[in-house]
């Protein structure tokens, strides 16, 4: 047996991905530039036995994957900027009530209607707080289809194992960009399956009690267990409470099941670290820009390299520190108008040789521009 | 199965108002679920936020308690997913019908076997009184201090447009009339709408000195009226009672089965 090779969009990469890692229910609504994940989704989801439904707007999409999830099965969406916003709400319904399930936003420029189908970076923040209230959130993002692919699947293993809605923060120019994609076999990629409870039936079962370990195993809808699930502050059965220890200790749990493992769920790519000088630190499309001015100035003698990160949330400062530890300059490549920069700068010795080098008119960043850039921070003028 | 098998006693006293009109819905509900004898491992309550939403709470189904408006598009979900299970919705008039209006139109036309309960009392009673869809001109409200001049929907005549295939209207007074339609809705193949009129004291009946509990459960005696009665015939300012729709068609998940088979390379 050999790998299946296709040449196809980023957004297709996904769907394949989320196929492979078993997505049994899909519920979208149709928006460029992430329609084609909705498209193959009608179109492969029910020949591989499970369901598809066009909903009729963004909002009403992530609650019935939500209510999807309960039933057991794994469960995504997709989406870009303005259906990214009106998935707030059940996006913050997902992370209270502790729901596995996958929303891909593949950006496009903003703030609103914006730029449709022009590439973005710049919904990066917003995967982090849009959501009101106090909360933690996993966001992972790739630059090639092969990293689509693995991080599709990465962001299903992630939202079983930790009950939690995770973000795949894509973006336009990835989305629609077609190159190869080698589909793995199936076992090479490891799956995560739900945990589910061993508690009998008749024996109390709580929905919100975690193991020792952290983790919560779940009981199907329909099955023999009966529990409360909502949005609002509760107790281990799920039941509304406004006890203030159970809220505190809730709000912690949350947060801290993500960020007491935001080593555990760093997942980034090396490029010419070990003896570089300056170093960029980028993701998704811009990276591909990025890695190419790096390998250009090797050819050069200058000595860059190139941190690529695909977890932007929680953000992996530990990495991000010892990465750029006693480098001359830090880069920071992205398509806004500054985003991840601030937590390059919050994690690294040096805030002060941390430099933005960025695009935001709707073009691609080439590598000419941060050529440019780079030129002006090594004093060399344009 | 005792009637008190069907709730989760130790979440009780309820939190609704004294008087409030909902405790005869979840009794005419549970009546429903006892002469249907399902089993509580086959019911899912999707509720979403509001006095009404908090049913799916107090009963011992599988429970998911949402967000104000969605309840239907995360019952959607927990349906197409799931479809041998029995879905039921309990909803306020402003759930269903100003925030959560878009989904009701939706799920009424997919025809998705599910029912949805729109406790009908004119009113945002947990936020204090606001004017909701189905308070009408004339209401007074929190809002509405000048009296509404917003125009109000007909439930049934939005469901009938819709699509729904199963839509009936009753009030908290007649109590066994709703069990009946609750019990009909729930077999129903297809989108199920019953609307129940019930009473909120506490803020539409004060707002429009309707008087005390009592008096309002028997004005909805008074001011309704049988199907085609010649009640109505009479006077046409009665609201009418009864089943409007009862008909049989495509239901939405079994239709997705075809698409199923379609795909697979069938048919």
């Amino acid at each position: 047996m050999s790998r299946q090779v296709k040449f196809v969009q980023g957004n297709e990469a996904c769907m394949e991905g989320a196929l492979y890692a078993g997505v049994q229910f899909y519920a979208g609504y149709p928006i460029t530039p992430s329609s084609e994940i909705t498209e193959g989704m009608a179109m492969r989801l029910p020949a591989a036995g499970g369901k598809f439904i066009q909903m009729e707007d963004e909002i009403s999409s992530i609650c019935a994957i939500v209510g999807a999830s309960l039933t057991g099965h794994k469960v995504m969406t997709a989406t870009s900027g303005p259906g990214f916003s009106l998935m707030q709400e059940g996006l913050g319904y997902a992370i209270m009530a502790e729901i596995p399930c996958v929303i891909v936003n593949v950006m496009r420029g903003g703030p609103s209607t914006g730029l449709p189908t022009h590439g973005s970076q710049g919904d990066v923040m917003q995967a982090r707080w849009g959501v009101h209230g106090d909360h933690s959130i996993v966001a992972l993002t790739a630059s090639s289809h092969q990293d689509v692919f693995e991080m599709t699947v990465e962001a299903f293993n992630i939202a079983e194992t930790y009950r939690t809605p995770v973000i795949l923060l894509l973006d336009e120019t990835v989305g629609h960009m077609r190159e190869k994609l080698e589909i793995p076999e199936p076992g090479e990629l490891p799956l995560v399956e739900r945990l589910r409870t061993n508690v009998r039936e008749g024996v109390n079962y709580h929905p919100y009690l975690p193991r020792e370990d952290g983790r919560l195993p779940m009981s199907d809808f329909g099955g023999v267990h009966r529990f409360n699930v909502t949005g609002l502050y509760h107790d281990m059965w799920g039941f509304p409470t406004s006890d203030p220890k159970m809220v505190h200790d809730l709000i912690r749990h949350l947060i801290d099941k993500i960020e007491n493992r935001v080593n555990v769920l760093a997942r980034y790519k090396e490029y010419y670290l070990d003896d570089a000088e300056r170093v960029m630190v980028s993701y998704g499309c811009s990276a591909r820009s990025a890695l190419h001015v790096v390998k250009d100035r090797r050819q050069r003698g200058e000595r860059l390299g190139l941190l690529e990160l695909q977890t932007l949330w929680p953000f992996p400062a530990d990495v991000v520190k010892h990465c750029c530890a006693g480098k001359k300059s830090v880069i920071v490549v992205e398509m806004n108008t500054g985003q991840i920069v601030h937590e390059v700068k919050k994690a690294v010795d040096s805030p002060d040789n941390v430099f933005l080098a960025n695009r935001v008119d709707g073009e691609y960043i080439t590598p000419p521009d941060i050529l440019k850039i780079l030129r002006l921070i090594q004093g060399k003028g344009v | 199965m005792a009637l008190k098998d069907y709730i989760r006693e130790r979440f009780f006293p309820h939190m609704w108002c004294a008087g409030c009109g909902h405790g005869t819905v979840l009794n005419s509900l549970l009546r429903a679920v006892e002469q249907l004898g399902l089993s509580k491992n086959e019911i899912v309550m999707v509720s979403g936020i509001g006095c009404s939403a908090r049913i799916s709470g107090y009963v011992d189904f599988h429970s998911l308690h949402t967000l104000h408006g969605r309840a239907l598009a995360f019952a959607t979900g927990v349906k197409l997913s799931k479809p041998e299970l029995n879905v039921i919705v309990p909803m306020g008039d402003g759930d269903a019908l100003a925030i959560g209006g878009n989904h009701f139109l939706h799920a009424a036309r997919r025809n998705i076997g599910m029912t949805a309960i729109v406790m009908n009392n004119k009113i945002y009673g947990m936020t204090g009184g606001q004017f909701s869809p189905l308070t009408g001109i004339g209401g007074m409200a929190t809002t509405a201090p000048y009296a509404s001049i917003d125009r109000s929907f007909d439930v049934v005549e939005i469901a009938k447009a819709a699509g729904a295939t199963y839509v009936a209207r009753s009030t908290a007074f007649h109590a066994q009339e709703c069990t009946k339609m609750i019990h009909d809705a729930i077999l129903h193949d297809g989108f199920s709408v019953v609307e129940i009129m019930t009473q909120c004291p506490t803020y539409y009946g004060r707002k429009n000195k309707l008087g005390e509990a009592p008096d309002m459960i028997k004005r909805f005696k008074d001011i309704t009226t049988p199907i085609g009665s010649k009640a109505k015939q009479e006077n046409p300012d009665l609201i009418e009672r009864g089943v409007f729709v009862e008909k049989n068609l495509p239901e939405y998940c079994a239709e997705y089965d075809k698409i199923i088979e379609r795909a697979k390379g069938g048919a």
